[in-house]
């Protein structure tokens, strides 16, 4: 291929509205870029070869509002203004994760979007939104869909985005954004740190006991999934001391050996994290009754 | 419409530090910082990594920090970037001036960074407190400080600045090369930018082994017009073959129809600077064919050979022997035995290798990142076929080094580029490049069998140490022939075998790293001293105290000691000990959760200067007519402060202030060889050499004035002054000569060390340095995490040239004892940037209590010894140990990974 030369201006795009956008990923299937702080690591390049399309100007793709069915994320939404929306405390888990999404650098570029199309299976955003039940909105010229968020990751690094979709936004449903949840990463190191495991736990109180938990685990299997298998087992367990059934949560998994950890450590990590999630969730419940 | 017209309107300029600069047609979709540094020449903008994972690039934007290696120009377009450079206007000099009164900075590569992140959260938060300039800083790395005065600057930052106190010898004086490193003014070796400058890209091997063969390179150019030259060892005019250790060089510049490690350079491409950056080399015409490789050190011995003449792939064994080891073991009390197994460790200077070369008449001018000024113009010289003469080696600022950049890496390639093309040619390795191609610590497997009487005093110890030295010799035999040395650590033994290979593999080129394979011996032995101590029914400081070398004493080497102090470190720490003991049971005690205290504690000594093999320094000092006193110092400042500390004594020898003076150099024009910045030798060696010459020169300006040696020197109006008991007279200075001086001292200093005979016997270092500290650790028992609390350092320095300088280097080697012990582990292929390979960052550090010892060498200048390597052996070991303690886990590997010790605590 012939290098790129330094100024091809005419190859990035930077549209102030998503019509003008969806035309141009219709007749270029640009590459996308939002944060970049997934697409520029990916190059040893100085810069970016085109066509690119940056979403990040385009009205209505940022910011957090709630509407009549739940709430609704920008797609182009930073990490940094996750961390410092008021938010209900079924989402206090996308919080924690948002600032633990590299550092302050990354969390003022990076977006949710972004997290979520690129796939990673330690995407830190997607356990906290699959615990809630999150749906994400999908746009071409073609019209708009929803999908749930755990049928648009289809595998590590792969999603049901077509090729001439943007996707607009994060949808959560009323019903899961009701309870407290909280989420928990475990690294090698304190900072910037890819995760070697990671957990939400949203859970709904009654009557001093679990109503209804969602577990969902990152970095433990090809894609981060709900286990909803240990979810059905805390149903109507007693707040002071919920149990989890480690090997539950290992047959829900299926954990890979890497540089990081061997695939056994990461089942049993998984469970120690989901038991402190848990008590982080239910711990002002606790307080309460 | 053009669907970006309107959108394009009001964002066509960027207000860089309050200056609107238009954007004309630059690449929207390029990396701010590659606009910052290239377009606008603002090169404080640092980049060590392109990835988001140093954070030295950090700019504000719109008062956000953000990574500007991350943020493409376009979105930058119509909002306002704050970058090192204009700090200042934006109401930051205190900031600044804190960084430099607290030691903040080193080697200065990821000042700005850090700047530019305290910058964003003082403007919002005028006095933050520890947990928020820990979480404001968390994204930018740093390989030198340990961060503990990077936070106590940012803590202090609303501070005026206060005028300078004393600055005699002993006196904690801020470095001097300090302001242009935190102003962005510091040049590094990618910040030289020649107007008509060429790129120099390397072509590297995929594999561990293979052979290559080039297809037609020259057609391969012609279709590119922006190729100036693809060169390949045919090209090489000299001889191919570089090494830190003459009589082993092996290494070619570029490979020769074989390459042995993943990442070795096979062929350059050199072309203009845009279109080389963007190109896409994978169409490169080379092919390759795959040839087993040795990855496993074990099987190196009986594998064919990497290079003919290194039967069984055995670079070089040391070995030290004294006493019979079978009867002292035989007749001990207590015997432990246990092995211990380290990883390939990276150095990751936050500045990757880069560098410029030019021709300047017939002179080729290298102007790099280095730590061995001298060593790189005379292995590039040869590798180029030029006299050593005609190579003149300028070091740029060093971002980092740790004994990396000891070894040459872009100099024969871009000396290469120029010679051939006659155009000034640069070259900067990415991450990637630089993890792959340059050298690391070596991979140990170590094993040990230690016995101690019935009175608990060690009487025998049997060493060995397998090291996995890579595909070309470095400085391995270094390491093999130090490592037994000091096997012993800091202690009395009455008989001692101790042995090391290095052996080859088609690893990375395993080579110097701050210790030199001594703090993989540390941690075999150390953690064995445990259970020792144990056996005999001791508390593990005093069993180490009843053990340590006293002055008289000799060393496994048959070396009899002098300025021994290690035992002082150690008492040092006893009330340390017993508090610290106190609070890890009480806490666990009552701990009802998965968390337990431990702590523990280490040792090291080490030798400064080369092991039996001269290492001189030349310091040269000139008067200059107008009474001004300039240092030619020729040892490189990669951050630990030479320029501070050699300055300081030659200041103290001559008799005059250290603002006196002016400092020239490194650079082989104008200064005499100080040797390479490694094996904590610098204070030392090129420190006599600075005291002989301020010495001699003193005695010349005395005659000169007629004074006796009790006179005292002043430099004011009048120009230069001595004061004695006849009064206040100008000294008669003449003219200036050829040289500009009017008075001139260059002096030598060469440690006094002999051979080591077949036995190891001899005296191979003429200065040690000692050092204990103690860990404190909280573990998590179910999830095999360990937390660090605190560290407690006590290092004997001889005499404290620079008390601020001193903690720095204490701070910053336990910030690599602590990667070492818990998460550094270079993997080919699978490591190769800094988000897969972790080093501590600001929230891994624990509080760190250094204590400075006094303990003077009667060979080092005013009694001091070397510090630099030695603050990061005892770091892991106590680590390791305070591990144990809190588990009953001797860990045997490291790095101690979460999962490695939640799987040994089963
Ligand atoms: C140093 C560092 C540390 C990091 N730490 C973490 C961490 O701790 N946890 C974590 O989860 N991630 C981490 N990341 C990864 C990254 O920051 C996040 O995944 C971030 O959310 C990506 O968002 P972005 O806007 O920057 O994506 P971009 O880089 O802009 O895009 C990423 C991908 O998604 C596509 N895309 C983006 N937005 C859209 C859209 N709206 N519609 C369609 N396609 C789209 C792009 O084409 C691209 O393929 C880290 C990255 C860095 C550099
Ligand atoms: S260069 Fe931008 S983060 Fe390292
Ligand atoms: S001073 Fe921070 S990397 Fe050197």
């Amino acid at each position: 291929m012939d290098p790129q030369t330094l100024d091809p201006q005419a190859a990035y795009h930077r549209p102030g509205d998503l019509d003008a956008a969806l035309r141009l990923m219709a007749a270029l299937r640009p590459t996308v870029l939002a944060g970049g702080t997934d697409l520029f690591p990916a190059t040893q390049r100085p810069a970016l070869t085109g066509p690119v399309l940056d979403i990040t100007a385009i009205a209505g793709l940022s910011g957090i509002a709630e509407t009549d069915g739940g709430m609704r994320i920008g797609a182009a939404t930073r990490w940094s203004a996750i961390a410092g929306a008021p938010l209900p405390a079924a989402l206090e888990a996308l919080r924690q994760a948002a600032r633990e999404v590299g550092a302050v650098q990354i969390q003022n570029a990076g977006t949710i979007g972004g997290n979520l199309c690129n796939a990673s299976p330690a995407a830190d955003g997607v356990p906290p939104l699959l615990a809630c039940g999150a749906e994400v909105e999908l746009a071409s010229l073609r019209g708009r869909r929803r999908l749930p968020l755990a049928a648009f990751i289809t595998g590590p690094r792969r999603t049901a985005l077509a090729p001439d979709e943007i996707m607009t936004a994060v949808i959560l449903p009323r019903a899961g954004l009701a309870g407290r949840s909280a989420f928990l990463k475990l690294g090698a190191r304190r900072h910037l740190v890819i995760s070697i495991a990671m957990v939400a736990v949203r859970v709904e109180c009654a009557g001093g006991r679990i109503g209804r938990a969602a577990i969902a685990v990152g970095a433990c299997s090809a894609v981060a999934r709900r286990l909803p298998a240990v979810e059905a087992a805390l149903a109507g367990q007693p707040l002071e001391a919920p149990v989890i059934d480690p090997a539950a949560v290992a047959a829900a998994l299926a954990p890979i050996d890497d540089a990081r950890a061997s695939a056994e450590y990461r089942s049993l990590a998984a469970a120690e994290l989901i038991g402190r999630a848990l008590a982080m969730a239910i711990g002002p419940e606790r307080e309460a009754a | 419409m053009s669907l970006d017209a309107a959108a394009d309107a009001g964002t066509a300029a960027i207000t860089v530090n309050g200056l609107t600069v238009a954007l004309g047609d630059a690449a929207r979709a390029r990396r701010l910082s590659d606009w910052l540094r290239h377009e606008l020449g603002l090169t404080g903008t640092k980049t060590g990594c392109d990835a988001g994972d140093c954070g030295a690039c950090t700019v504000l934007l719109d008062g956000a920090p953000v990574c500007a290696c991350l943020t493409p120009l376009g979105q930058a377009a119509g909002r306002s970037v704050t970058t090192v450079e204009g700090l200042d206007r934006a109401g930051m000099a205190r900031l600044q001036d804190a960084f430099l009164r607290h030691g903040a900075t080193q080697c200065g590569i990821c000042t700005p960074g850090m700047l530019m992140a305290a910058a964003a959260l003082l403007a919002r938060e005028p006095h933050p407190d520890r947990a928020q300039v820990e979480t404001a800083l968390a994204g930018v790395l740093c390989r030198c400080t340990g961060y503990a005065k990077i936070i106590d600057a940012v803590l202090d930052a609303g501070r005026p600045a206060e005028p300078p106190g004393s600055r005699a010898l002993g006196a904690r004086i801020a470095r001097l090369d300090g302001p242009p490193r935190v102003t962005g003014r510091a040049r590094y070796g990618a910040d030289e930018i020649p107007p008509s400058c060429l790129t120099v890209r390397a072509i590297r091997s995929p594999h561990p082994h293979a052979d290559f063969a080039f297809g037609d390179l020259a057609a391969w150019a012609a279709a590119r017009p922006w190729v100036a030259a693809v060169l390949t060892a045919a090209d090489i005019p000299g001889r191919n073959r570089f090494g830190v250790i003459p009589p082993f060089a092996d290494q070619p510049a570029l490979a020769e129809g074989r390459a042995r490690f993943r990442g070795e350079a096979v062929a350059i491409v050199v072309g203009e600077p845009g279109p080389t950056e963007m190109a896409d080399l994978s169409d490169f015409p080379v092919r390759w064919t795959p040839l087993p490789a040795i990855t496993d050190p074990a099987a190196a011995a009986a594998a064919e050979p990497l290079h003919p003449d290194r039967p069984q792939n055995l670079l070089t064994a040391g070995r030290v022997r004294r006493g019979d080891v079978a009867a002292a073991m035989a007749g001990a009390a207590h015997v432990v035995e246990g092995t211990m197994r380290t990883a390939f460790v990276e150095h990751s200077p936050i500045e990757p290798e880069a560098g410029v070369a030019w021709l300047d008449g017939d002179m080729l001018v290298i102007r790099a990142s280095t730590q061995a000024p001298a060593m790189d113009r005379d292995d590039t010289a040869a590798v180029l076929g030029l006299p050593p003469e005609r190579v003149r080696t300028i070091p740029s600022a060093c971002g980092g080094g740790f004994g990396t950049k000891l070894d040459l890496s872009v100099q024969p390639l871009i000396g290469l580029a120029a010679l051939r093309t006659g155009r000034p040619c640069r070259m900067v390795y990415t991450r990637t490049e630089s993890m792959q191609a340059t050298t690391k610590r070596h991979p140990g497997r170590l094993r040990a069998r230690i016995g101690a009487d019935q009175a608990g005093r060690l009487v025998a110890l049997d060493f060995d140490a397998e090291f996995d030295t890579g595909a070309y010799a470095s400085w391995g035999p270094t390491v093999a022939n130090r490592v037994p040395v000091h096997a012993t650590g800091p202690y009395r033994f009455a008989a001692v075998r101790a042995e090391a290979r290095a052996r080859h593999t088609n690893n990375p080129v395993a080579g110097a790293f701050r210790g030199f394979g001594v703090p993989q011996g540390a941690l075999c032995l150390e953690t064995l001293l445990d259970p020792l101590a144990e056996a005999c029914g001791l508390d593990r400081l005093e069993f180490r105290i009843l053990n340590a070398l006293r002055d008289g004493d000799a060393t496994a080497t048959g070396q009899v000691l002098r300025g021994v102090g290690i035992g002082e470190c150690l008492r040092a720490l006893r009330p340390h000990w017993a508090d610290a003991l106190a609070e890890a049971e009480a806490a666990n005690a009552t701990a009802r959760g998965p968390l337990r205290r431990g702590v523990g504690v280490a040792s090291c000594w080490y030798g400064c200067g080369n092991t039996s093999l001269p290492n001189p320094s030349t310091v040269r000092i000139g008067i200059t007519p107008e009474g001004r006193p300039v240092l030619h110092q020729g040892a490189t400042d990669i951050g630990q402060g030479s320029d501070t500390v050699i300055t300081q004594i030659a200041a103290e020898a001559l008799g005059l202030p250290v603002d006196a003076f002016t400092l020239v150099g490194p650079d082989t024009l104008l200064t005499p060889d100080c040797g390479k910045t490694s094996a904590s030798r610098q204070t030392y060696v090129t420190g006599r050499a600075a005291a002989a010459a301020a010495r001699a020169l003193r005695a010349q300006i005395l005659r000169l004035a007629n004074a006796g040696d009790e006179a005292r020197l002043s430099l004011g109006e009048g120009g230069l002054c001595v004061t004695d008991a006849a009064g206040t007279r100008p000294v008669p200075l003449g003219p200036a000569g050829p040289d500009g001086y009017a008075l001139r001292a260059e002096e030598s200093y060469d440690p006094p060390t002999t051979a080591l005979d077949a036995d190891g016997q001899g005296t191979p270092y003429a200065v040690y340095g000692w050092g204990a500290q103690m860990a404190e650790v909280e573990v998590d028992t179910a999830l095999g995490t360990v937390r660090v609390l605190r560290i407690t350092a006590a290092h004997d320095l001889g005499r404290v040239v620079n008390p601020l300088l001193a903690e720095g280097q204490i701070e910053g080697g336990i910030a690599q004892g602590l990667g070492l012990a818990l998460m550094e582990e270079y993997l080919p292929d699978r490591t190769e940037n800094l988000h897969d390979y972790l080093i501590p960052t600001i929230g891994d550090m624990p509080d760190i209590v250094p204590i400075l010892i006094e303990v003077p060498d009667p060979e080092g200048p005013f009694g001091a010894k070397g510090l630099g390597e030695h603050a990061l052996i005892p770091t892991a070991p106590a680590i390791l140990n305070a591990v144990r303690h809190a588990t009953g886990v001797r860990p045997d590997r490291v790095p101690l990974l979460p999962h490695r010790l939640r799987e040994a605590l089963r």
